[in-house]
């Protein structure tokens, strides 16, 4: 599906990561697996640090720091928010919207629109797509996007094949009106058939969570997962990603009538250093325009790391230069999108601690 | 070569008799990740870049495999 959105554009991006930081190094011990092949696997996956919230910290906790940061220092005035989307796959509860939990604890004005998307890695193109629809309205003049997950809290210490890579943390997007504005060309694609992929099977109504569920089980390759904890099927999303993402790639800049080489930068979800790679070469982008930090310095935080790569890479560089950038998102439903969008004069691009056992943010 | 390929595979799994085996996979001689790091060490060895849809069981089932899938690459064997 195509979409083409004008007089849009990105105003100010922040992203927070919890300050508490471990090492593959420091975490071998915990996989019943030779040292010398989680040392193999650290050098081809990129697998070095990752963040991860401590305690009971919730993606709520996150956004209202965030938020709170911005509008402490007046880079957001919380009386212009009229659109509130969280993105995420880890919500505080079941019910209320965890959107509603943020709006609630930093009193924002009622006469605005909330909503939770349950979206993960494709989440920031999700989220910008309906960032970009709401800006259709004319009642709605600035939305705040947040990407967020803490997955960590639900993935298995024990499951090398998942445990390493993940990463918590939040990003926050300012979206807003841009007369003249660059026209933003965007693709997505869905295939439910492949849901299973990725996936949490216990903690909703279909196996509700118990003592069972909880219980560490043997999956092969000596990893330990309990049906409360994230599942992946490694070869399979490879594969997905491998198949699906190039021809998108070539889609989005056919319907833009661009090149690659029109592009500054391919700003790419980040699963792991090896995937990327394989992408690049395929695609034929040099591998510094198609950057896998987020992942090794961060972990995969899901729906964040395509706006972390923006503040880590450009950062303030965007206030006052810009770029052609490329997004693109891939991962549970299965779902796929990409973006091409000029990025440029924002008004922030920066990325933020949570720090250590602050316990709950109490914003507002 | 083959021996080059059996020395690659020996520095992931030295502990695996890789020439006794028709199915490296299903023998439990190689996970999903070792074929990762041996695409790795085959990309730097030959000076290729294995695409990602190549990057499947079938081709790195036994030696005869990675063998024909290096050809496929305009490797010389």
């Amino acid at each position: 599906m195509k979409f083409l959105f004008r007089d849009k554009r990105i105003s100010g991006l922040l992203a927070v990561v919890p300050a508490n930081e471990a090492s593959f190094l420091d975490e071998m011990r915990n996989f019943d697996f030779p040292a010398h092949r989680s040392l193999k696997l650290k050098e081809v996956m990129g697998y070095d640090k990752h963040r991860l919230v401590q305690g009971e910290t919730c993606v709520s906790d996150l956004a209202v720091f965030g938020l709170q940061h911005l509008i402490d220092r007046r880079l957001l005035d919380r009386d212009d928010i009229d659109a509130l989307i969280l993105v995420t796959q880890s919500p505080d509860h079941l019910m209320p919207p965890t959107s509603s939990i943020i709006q609630g604890r930093l009193n924002l004005k009622q006469d605005m629109f909330c909503l939770d998307i349950n979206q993960g890695c494709a989440g920031f193109v999700v989220g910008l797509i309906e960032a970009f629809l709401l800006l259709e309205q004319e009642s709605i003049r600035k939305v705040v996007l947040i990407n967020a997950d803490v997955l960590s809290r639900r993935t298995s210490p024990k499951d090398r094949n998942s445990f390493p890579l993940i990463g918590d943390a939040a990003s926050i997007t300012v979206v807003e009106r841009d007369a003249g504005g660059a026209v933003i060309h965007a693709n997505l694609k869905m295939d439910g058939t492949r849901n299973e992929a990725l996936m949490i099977p216990a903690g909703g109504m279909r196996m509700p969570s118990t003592a069972d569920t909880a219980v560490l089980e043997d999956v092969g390759d000596n990893n330990l997962r309990a049906k409360d904890h994230l599942r992946m099927d490694g070869s399979a999303v490879f594969n997905f990603v491998q198949v699906e993402v190039p021809p998108m790639i070539d889609a989005l800049l056919a319907a833009a009538g661009a090149t690659g080489d029109a592009v500054d930068w391919f700003l790419f979800h980040q699963p792991n250093r090896f995937m990327l790679q394989k992408l690049a070469d395929k695609m034929h982008v040099p591998h510094a325009k198609m950057p896998s930090n987020v992942v090794e310095k961060f972990g995969n935080s899901s729906g964040v790391t395509i706006p972390m790569a923006v503040a880590l890479n450009l950062g303030q560089r965007l206030i006052a230069e810009r770029f052609r950038v490329c997004f693109a998102g891939f991962g549970v439903g299965l779902t796929w999108g990409s973006m091409l969008l000029s990025l440029g004069a924002m008004s922030f691009c920066e990325l933020i601690d949570y720090p250590n056992s602050s316990g709950l943010q109490t914003g507002g | 070569m083959t021996d080059r390929i059996v020395g690659l595979l020996q520095e992931i799994r030295p502990e695996s008799d890789f020439a006794a085996s028709r199915d490296f996979l299903g023998d439990g001689l190689l996970d999903s990740f070792d074929m990762i790091a041996l695409v790795a060490a085959l990309d730097a060895v030959f000076r290729v870049s294995i695409e990602g849809v190549d990057i499947v069981p079938q081709n790195f089932q036994n030696l005869d495999a990675i063998a024909a899938l290096l050809r496929k690459y305009r490797v010389a064997l």
